[in-house]
């Protein structure tokens, strides 16, 4: 009869087992199996918004395929680049933690922060041109531009502000479309701030050389979840840009 | 800290009672308990937690019920009584009856009955506390400070135009729900991969697959009411329009969202119900569970009907057609609860049947389950429902399922579980009187509202016709006796714990699964040792010694004083 404390005294420790697991391989099927549900839980998350996106576009396709002229496709082509090599990356770190290559772990997930840093100052910069242009909706709603850039609303020789009849005129419900698009893009955004804060801990960790082929639970796990905030931005990115 | 470091020997018991360490003085301080990993002592929290919870709601359904004694008000304004349903409706749902069963007896019995050292994630367990905590500080603040008047349902557009507190409501009620997917997803996979050897699937105790089946609903449905309260704050802060008409928006979506998650809510409360339930009545008939296989499927069966029967809540708002399957498709969930309760009975059926508060409660369980379960049907049925659509007998109803059957099997639990949870026993005529209490007193009150509904008394109203008067008046009265039981319950249980007479016995009841098999109360890391290994409902090998007023493990006559 062992008990749990001498069970684990022959457990070398570089293994860092948690008292209430068996073995490193329970505990790290464990961590997995886990992080799968969470995954699930996530898609669920975002499932509401998927929803109630098809809800609004088969409502309002000609909306849609308006409002989507404002969205700018070779920013969003450049961000989706960026994450499918911060996904490539964070694989990339995993296989260097099961290896034990510490030096290319720790270049992995500096590449990887990177590439999110960088995803998120393209965001920001999109963001940035919507609500300059009056598009995030809030009390102060109103386009200023149509999609090509061209101001909705001149001014006539008496000093009136009048449509402009060279612009393409903005639809009715215009708002709900970018209602949805901050949605989405933000709850993606934040989950991507959420991963750098993860990752960036998982280098310090790395830095003080937890991870080996005996530990490398959190970074796997954590690779996970990066790859299903990627995918959703591939599902974000046509479903919001490619539109017509 | 370490109780396993004394054992050497078989005679574990013996070792554990002479140091007397378990997990309640293993370690002290108020510190080592809000820090604490331990899925024991944190169930313990729970109980401190949800016990608060139900005070406050059981306090505001007492104000409603007095208000409605008259039909023009008592003492109450009119948004005063509305804030007042909201505050028991809110509170009873998202902070007792959700977490109820699964976060204090889920979180306490679970891995004693796994034989598992602890669940798979202490941490985030600890962190499904706070997050609970924290939830309910959210909610009740800008309840009782700002007030809020929707109903726990939050339906927009009034949700999004009132001018009460729903942001802060919502983000509170928000919080609570990852405080239950996280219990959840600690479940789910605690029993896919903490299962000890020996421990298959068609061995787990029927609580197990109870809280199982409850788990996965909450890691499945609870993320969507996460989305939709966030969509709802989304759109009273920045109008985004997703559920108002004027802006193309569609306010019938968010009541799709809101029952798809709230819909499986109601089996998030009942599942883990129905899981103790079947350990109650198997224990105290001193008889094997009749149809396992069957029970333990069912509430697989339930779990995944849950997902499909939602739009019963909109029969009155959807296409004809629609109604139509998702009628059929509720008609499908009375199957696998039917199959459960037959097989209850048929488990007392020439058991040995000890009529002791648990049981009691279990009884009382079978009784008002069948009521709220059979009451469901004319909910479900097309024709009836639009006669009772949104009235008192709705009200009846899913009290039936919640109180009668969820807080009855709570209490059942508790009773159950107490001389372990604190090795102190309780004063058992004083149980008996007051679970009777609860009984008459529940069903003072809920009866009536059955006729209300049926003559016409729409839910939700302040003010109401002389005719129904009489009836209110009833209902009113029963919510007092059944304060008086539960108030009973907190002084006996507090005398218990104070004063109670010390319980030092594994096994009280003769309960077969582990958690009867380990020390009272259990120590630390659950077992002593490796954990044991008993078949489940199987009763033979566990006989009566009179010597210490508790039941003992023997493989054979001579080994009873083992
Ligand atoms: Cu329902």
């Amino acid at each position: 009869m062992s008990s749990a404390a001498d069970h684990h005294a022959e457990v070398d420790p570089a293994y860092r087992l948690a008292h209430h697991f068996e073995s490193p391989e329970q505990q790290f099927e464990t961590g997995k199996f886990g992080m799968w549900a969470f995954l699930v839980t996530e898609i669920l998350f975002f499932s509401g918004l998927f929803t109630a996106y098809s809800v609004y576009r088969s409502n309002e396709a000609d909306l849609f395929s308006y409002a989507s002229g404002y969205l700018d496709t070779t920013l969003g082509c450049i961000n989706t680049a960026v994450l499918i090599l911060s996904s490539l990356t964070m694989a990339w770190a995993v296989r260097c933690a099961q290896l034990g290559q510490q030096r290319g772990l720790k270049f992995c997930l500096i590449v990887t922060l990177l590439c999110a840093g960088g995803f998120m100052g393209i965001k920001s910069v999109e963001y940035h041109h919507k609500i300059h242009n009056g598009l995030f909706p809030n009390a102060h709603f109103g386009a200023h531009e149509d999609p090509d850039g061209v101001p909705l609303h001149i001014t006539d020789e008496s000093g009136a502000t009048v449509a402009n009849p060279a612009a393409r005129p903005a639809p009715e419900n215009l708002r709900s479309f970018f209602g949805i698009y901050f949605c989405m893009t933000g709850l993606h955004g934040l989950h991507v701030l959420i991963g750098m804060g993860v990752i960036f801990w998982l280098y310090l960790r790395a830095r003080r050389g937890e991870f080996g082929p005996k530990y490398f639970g959190p970074i796997d796990f954590t690779a996970l979840y990066w790859h299903v905030v990627d995918l959703i931005w591939i599902f974000l990115f046509p479903l919001l840009y490619l539109i017509h | 800290m370490s109780s396993e470091a004394h054992v050497a020997d078989g005679s574990a018991v013996h070792a554990e009672h002479e140091t007397g360490e378990n997990y309640l003085n293993c370690s002290h301080g108020l510190r080592s308990w809000l820090l604490t990993l331990d899925h024991k002592r944190i169930a313990v929290m729970y109980l401190a937690g949800l016990a608060g919870a139900l005070f406050l709601g059981g306090i505001m359904a007492l104000v409603v019920r007095l208000e409605l004694w008259t039909g023009d008000g008592l003492v109450l304004s009119d948004d005063l009584y509305n804030h007042a349903f909201t505050l028991h409706g809110a509170i009873m749902t998202f902070l007792f009856i959700i977490p109820g069963i699964p976060a204090v007896f889920g979180n306490f019995a679970l891995p004693l009955m796994l034989g598992a050292k602890d669940v798979a994630f202490p941490r985030l367990n600890l962190l499904s506390w706070y997050l609970w905590i924290t939830g309910a500080v959210f909610a009740i603040v800008s309840m009782v400070v700002g007030a809020v008047d929707t109903g726990w349902t939050f339906y927009t557009p009034y949700s999004t135009q009132t001018s009460t507190q729903v942001i802060n409501m919502t983000m509170g009620v928000f919080i609570l729900g990852f405080s239950s997917i996280f219990t959840g997803l600690n479940f789910v996979v605690t029993i896919h991969k903490l299962r000890p050897a020996g421990m298959t699937w068609w061995r787990m105790p029927l609580m197990l697959w109870g809280l199982y089946a409850t788990a996965i609903i909450q890691v499945l449905a609870t993320p969507v009411l996460g989305i939709t309260l966030l969509l709802l704050v989304a759109e009273r802060a920045l109008g985004v329009g997703i559920f108002d008409p004027s802006l193309g928006g569609d306010p019938l979506l968010y009541q799709h969202f809101f029952w798809f998650y709230s819909h499986p809510a109601v089996y998030i409360m009942i599942l883990p119900a129905m899981g103790v339930i079947s350990e109650l009545i198997s224990v105290h008939s001193r008889k094997t569970i009749f149809g396992y296989h069957a029970i333990a499927l069912s509430s697989v069966a339930i779990a995944a009907f849950s997902f499909i029967v939602w739009g019963h809540h909109m029969f009155t708002a959807m296409s004809p057609m629609g109604n139509m399957i998702f009628s059929a498709l509720t008609f499908s969930v009375s199957i696998p609860s039917a199959v459960k309760t037959f097989n209850w009975l048929a488990t007392l059926y020439r058991g040995h049947i000890r009529l002791n508060a648990p049981m009691l409660y279990a009884l009382a369980f079978i009784f008002l389950f069948g009521i709220g379960g059979l009451t469901g049907l004319f909910l479900g049925a097309l024709a009836t429902d639009i006669h009772l659509h949104d009235t008192y007998f709705v009200v009846a109803h899913f009290h039936f399922v919640m109180v009668g059957s969820t807080l009855i099997a709570f209490l059942g639990a508790l009773h159950y579980w107490w001389p372990k949870m604190f090795g102190k026993a309780y004063d058992e005529t004083l149980a008996k009187i007051a679970c009777i209490l609860v009984f008459i007193g529940f069903n003072v009150t809920f009866l009536p509202q059955f006729v209300l509904g049926t003559r016409g008394m729409p839910r939700r109203y302040h003010n109401f016709l002389p005719e129904f008067q009489g009836l209110h008046q009833a209902s009113t009265v029963g919510a007092f006796i059944l304060a008086i039981g539960l108030f009973l319950i907190l002084v006996y249980l507090w005398k218990s714990l104070v004063s109670g007479k010390k319980v030092t016995v594994d096994n009280p009841w003769g309960g077969s699964s582990l958690e009867w098999l380990t020390t009272t109360p259990p120590p630390h890391y659950n077992f002593v040792g490796e954990p044991p290994e008993h078949d489940v409902y199987d009763y033979h090998d566990i006989r009566y010694d009179a010597a210490i007023d508790g039941y003992v493990l023997s493989k054979n006559e001579g080994d009873a004083a083992r």
